[in-house]
């Protein structure tokens, strides 16, 4: 097994608040890595400072044995959370989609641009999609494109942050029904942002359950024990509402 | 009509006029999309000030202007960065005061001149071939910076996955603040302070009505400004008006065609869907 992400002692000041504190944690190959934790609990600036986004305190962050600078950002697919995205931006599916490949805002759409917008918008099933325009489309329509901008450039490393805020149900489930598909047949780790551990439970693999600093990690039948779900979140919800089964917990 | 490019000033105005739209109208669509229309107007004051310092140490104003405007861009631009202040509070405190050191330097000026006047309220009798010079030149960085535009409009949309994609979002940031400070100073003796960043705004906000994609929008935007400059002048030239006032009027006008264009379209497509809807049903 190869370590994708090699997380190091690290921690992340904003402002005068410390949001994480000395988080140590490896990522390997494959792995589909669920980040839980009630809100305000420093999920999203893991992400971010896996990306490079917010800047370490202490520690340090290897992305396949390198700095985060020296690996080609192709590498990496990001979909960020709804709220970033101007929706009153002219421009209709494709184009976003296609500013995954390039990093930059396409002008013209090529040939090859768009047989690869269309195979993964087909992938996320959303070619019906291509030419309506950003403002037009719904959550769960936006998620999906999003996922798709993030897929276009088969990435390495999949970094999600809270997918299904903003969705209903139905499409909460496709989207991880996509997901859990594309996984099967690339080779790509997966990390999400997520406060929901029943999630965690069906999808990943391991779960990081922080609270600022790391309260446990490892596969979700171990991580997402009353204890540690009492230390992270102060109580176990509805941990037991749907049991672990053994297929999640590979 | 044609005859008023029989003269020099007419010429200077139109080929000056022509090329601030281009670069007004371009920048424009970076400007609206950014929710950044008010930095127009805090530029313009800053250029305001400029000019009024040039009066009072008696140089030429461009000269002054520039740097003067292109400094309180960097330091809107770098305060806005660095504190948690929302930007039009930033663009307002820099916007009052460029305004009070240009009332201050006008007060301390002896002597009477039009050059203010011109400044102000645009003239096409005040464009010197120096405006041209400048014009030329700022046509000159749009072309330079042209490839830029793709990841300017990535940014636009979506800074945190630009961000993320390693693009050097903040410096952009400062970039664009120059350049469009850059066509502010220089389209000023057009169109006039007081309207310069109309001049910024309208092309693209009407670009924006009629455009489903933000190539379109670029493009219809500096279609609109090259077309509104030409009208303009020439109805400033045949009716004795301020020539900033013309072109804003004029661009004003195809604003409110593009608006009832977007209205129309948008309840055609609104009657379309409701149709489906019961068809379906």
């Amino acid at each position: 097994m190869v370590n994708v992400i090699e997380i190091a002692n690290v921690s992340v000041r904003l402002g005068d608040f410390l949001a994480l504190r000395d988080i140590s944690v490896n990522i390997q190959t494959g792995d589909f890595v669920a980040i839980i934790g009630p809100n305000g609990s420093g999920k999203s600036t893991l992400l971010r400072a896996i990306l490079g986004l917010v800047p370490l305190e202490s520690g340090r962050i290897k992305i396949f044995d390198k700095e985060l600078r020296m690996i080609p950002p192709e590498w990496i697919g990001y979909v960020p959370q709804l709220k970033t995205v101007d929706r009153n931006f002219p421009a209709v599916t494709c184009d976003l989609v296609t500013s995954g490949i390039h990093r930059s805002w396409p002008g013209i759409l090529t040939k090859k641009d768009h047989e690869s917008v269309s195979e993964v918008l087909a992938m996320v099933g959303a070619e019906h999609l291509c030419h309506k325009p950003l403002g037009q489309l719904s959550g769960g329509e936006l998620q999906r494109v999003y996922l798709a901008r993030a897929l276009v450039r088969k990435p390495k490393i999949l970094l999600l942050d809270e997918p299904a805020t903003g969705i209903d149900a139905v499409g909460e489930d496709y989207m991880y029904s996509i997901l859990d598909e594309h996984l099967e047949r690339a080779d790509t780790t997966v990390l999400m942002v997520t406060h929901d551990w029943l999630t965690a439970r069906h999808h990943a693999n391991r779960v990081l359950l922080i609270n600022h600093k790391l309260i446990a990690e490892g596969p979700p039948s171990e991580a997402l024990n009353d204890k540690h779900l009492r230390a992270a979140f102060g109580h176990v919800g509805h941990a037991h509402d749907q049991p672990c089964d053994g297929a999640s917990d590979v | 009509m044609f005859e008023a490019l029989q003269y020099g000033f007419m010429q200077r105005a139109l080929i000056a006029g022509l090329l601030t739209a281009v670069a007004a109208s371009y920048y424009g669509v970076f400007v609206v999309q950014r929710g950044m229309s008010f930095l127009g107007n805090g530029l313009a004051h800053a250029t305001f000030g400029g000019v009024a310092l040039a009066l009072l140490l008696n140089q030429e104003p461009l000269w002054v202007a520039v740097p003067f405007t292109v400094l309180v861009a960097v330091l809107i631009t770098y305060v806005r960065d660095r504190t948690g202040l929302a930007p039009d509070t930033v663009i307002g405190i820099f916007f009052a005061l460029s305004m009070a050191l240009g009332i201050v330097f006008i007060s301390r000026i002896q002597t009477y001149t039009t050059d203010a006047f011109h400044y102000l309220f645009g003239s096409i009798l005040g464009v010197t071939d120096t405006d041209i010079r400048a014009a030329v030149f700022i046509l000159f960085l749009i072309l330079i910076t042209l490839r830029l535009w793709g990841r300017w409009a990535y940014a636009t949309i979506d800074r945190e996955a630009a961000l993320a994609d390693r693009i050097p979002v903040k410096f952009d940031d400062y970039l664009l603040s120059v350049l469009i400070a850059l066509t502010i100073v220089v389209s000023a003796k057009i169109v006039g302070i007081v309207l310069i960043s109309a001049f910024l705004v309208i092309p693209a906000a009407s670009a924006r009505l009629v455009s489903r994609r933000f190539l379109g929008m670029t493009v219809v935007s500096v279609m609109i400004g090259v077309v509104t400059v030409i009208i303009g002048l020439m109805c400033s030239f045949q009716f004795d008006l301020p020539s900033g006032a013309s072109i804003i009027l004029v661009q004003a006008l195809i604003f409110t065609v593009c608006l009832l264009i977007s209205m129309v379209v948008g309840a055609r497509a609104s009657l379309k869907s409701k149709s489906a809807a019961r068809s379906k049903s």
